[in-house]
């Protein structure tokens, strides 16, 4: 080291804002670690999936391409992306609350590349959420048009980017160490309405007015449709589109304030 | 109060000349000039100028609520100046951590609990563009044995060499640190410290905040006393002893006139505790003379004063204006 040197000592910034694959391996293998996320996220709808979509005399029914046990499985794999993305998402409420965002930033990763880690790290568990809850699927009643489980998985788990969103905004908004304790209940009351848990037409008119308004609910039209064979609505897109672009815009808001308060 | 020095300690193994000649021309480690920060109403630093010279080893001394965490805050970029300037290295302070030129040891959080000290400093690690290896680091900071140790289960010692590790890995220029010992027992302390020290005898420029004189006076080559959100002494730990160099002394004096004693050569501070005087002087021969031949004063004690008395001195002199 040169200690009196009349020039600055060169010194190489890293490239995409210090984002990196270590730093990803190492997210996931924390998000992983915490058991409670593993059993409410990853092993919660599986059992869901085998406890409701599996065994009943409905299960073999005929669900349009496929059979009710499959629509039971798509609808699990949409509440474990859900449960997933969003924790992911907020793992961000837990490293403002002990320093670690602060610390970060006397590190050369950017705030831009550091959301990215995040949002990048809650669609991996979001997708291993789905992944698990249609192993289950092949390996129990679920059965639908082999194109089928591609299509309803893709669409289950690129849309749960929804929720990532919203993990992130809460992340930011809710500054606690336990934040998912908080936003669990929440969350099944999404699904709920969703109809991930009871199929929305038995429920009664006003009831299912409210919740076409709810963010689950385009999420889970698209994703079934392709089983049911019904064309989803433009309410649908809309619905999906809209919540994305709120929760998206709300992390986007709290995230500049966040990294602007100094 | 004029008791701004600059340091002129010499660097081994070069002439003074060639020492004043290197620092003239080289780029300030920091550079700040007229920073000021407030928060609300609390004017938490007042228009603080300061030159780091690469390779110096400073101080930065004052009580709790000084405005020492928040000038370190400024000079690593957590947080912008209301007023004045910062210059790292001749760089705002972000792009100086971009390019691992300087980095910290904070005095808390800045850990993930469920990470293990080996994953956090791979972590780490992998941000920067180059880093000295992680098994350097971890034997650097004396945990080598703690690797695969949760954070969340080590001592608030072992967390703090593990933030000296996660400093270390960039091999920063310069190495700030924030009260580095709070909490740590004697032992801890001593053994942090002495990491410190080899660490900054290959050359690194370090400057840390702290409360304990004794850490000052043992460690740094320049000490900066803040407060109040100023620097209120600059100087070696010799030059600040000796620029409070005087004594205190205390007398049994009934019915003592503060006023009239206060005009004696040298007196600093006046304290009438009931029928004691208490007299910080820097020409105690003078004001003992006066004392026993001019008033009915018995019972002197003359005891010189320690950085902890000039601390208290120049520090409360500052509350007075």
């Amino acid at each position: 080291m040169t200690t009196a040197n009349a020039t600055v000592p060169e010194r190489a910034v890293p490239p995409l804002g210090g984002f990196n694959t270590t730093l990803l391996r190492i997210e996931l293998r924390r998000l992983l670690r915490n058991r409670r996320t593993v059993i409410f996220s990853i092993v919660l709808p599986v059992v869901f999936f085998l406890l409701f979509g599996t065994g009943k005399d409905y299960s073999l029914k005929n669900a349009g391409h496929g059979n009710v046990a499959s629509y039971v499985m798509i609808s699990m794999a949409l509440y474990g992306a859900m449960l997933s993305t969003t924790a992911g998402g907020a793992m961000v409420s837990t490293e403002r609350s002990q320093g670690w965002s602060r610390q970060l930033r006397l590190t050369p990763l950017t705030p831009t590349a550091y959301i990215a880690v995040k949002v990048l790290v809650a669609m991996l568990l979001g997708g291993l959420s789905v992944v698990v809850v249609y192993l289950a699927g092949t390996f129990t009643q679920a059965q639908m048009d082999h194109h089928l489980w591609w299509e309803t998985a893709l669409i289950a788990w690129v849309g749960s980017l929804v929720f990532a969103a919203f993990g992130v905004f809460m992340g930011y908004l809710l500054p606690s160490d336990n934040v998912m304790q908080i936003l669990g209940p929440g969350l099944a009351l999404l699904a709920f309405l969703g109809g991930l848990f009871t199929p929305l037409d038995q429920m009664g008119q006003t009831f299912q007015t409210i919740a076409k308004l709810t963010p689950m609910y385009g999420l889970s039209e698209l994703a079934h449709a392709p089983l049911t064979g019904d064309a989803p609505g433009w309410a649908a897109v809309v619905n999906v589109l809209a919540w994305l672009a709120v929760f998206a815009g709300g992390a986007a808001w709290r995230f500049r304030r966040d990294t602007a308060r100094v | 109060m004029g008791l701004v020095t600059p340091a002129h300690g010499t660097v081994v193994g070069m002439t003074q000349t060639q020492t004043l000649q290197a620092r003239t021309t080289a780029v300030p480690a920091i550079e700040l000039r007229g920073l000021t920060k407030s928060f609300g109403s609390v004017r938490a630093v007042r228009g603080i100028d300061l030159t780091v010279r690469p390779g110096e080893i400073i101080a930065f001394l004052g009580p709790n609520g000084a405005g020492k965490t928040t000038t370190i805050d400024l000079m690593l970029g957590l947080s912008r100046p209301d007023g004045g300037s910062v210059q790292v290295y001749g760089m705002e302070p972000s792009a100086a951590v971009r390019h691992g030129l300087i980095s910290a040891v904070m005095q808390t959080g800045g850990l993930l609990k469920d990470l293990t000290v080996a994953e956090t400093l791979r972590l780490t690690a992998s941000l920067f563009s180059d880093t000295r290896p992680v098994s350097e680091v971890l034997a650097r900071a004396g945990i080598s044995d703690i690797g695969d140790r949760r954070v969340g289960k080590c001592s608030g010692g072992q967390q703090q060499r593990l933030r000296f590790a996660m400093a270390l890995l960039p091999d920063p220029e310069l190495l700030v640190l924030d009260e580095p010992t709070t909490g740590m027992d004697v032992t801890g302390r001593r053994d942090f410290w002495a990491a410190i020290r080899e660490d900054a005898a290959q050359g690194r420029t370090v400057l840390f905040a702290t409360h304990y004189l004794e850490e000052a006076d043992a460690y740094a080559d320049r000490i900066v006393l803040i407060s109040h959100g100023q620097v209120v002494a600059d100087g070696t730990a010799a030059q600040v002893k000796a620029l409070v160099s005087g004594r205190t002394i205390r007398a049994t004096l009934p019915d003592a006139d503060a006023t009239a004693l206060q005009g004696l050569p040298g007196v600093e501070t006046v304290e009438v505790r009931g029928d004691s005087v208490l007299i910080a002087t820097t020409d105690s021969d003078a004001v003992a003379r006066h004392l026993l031949s001019a008033t009915a004063a018995h019972d002197l004690e003359i005891t010189s004063r320690g950085l902890e008395d000039a601390f208290i001195s120049l520090t409360s002199e500052e509350d007075q204006s």
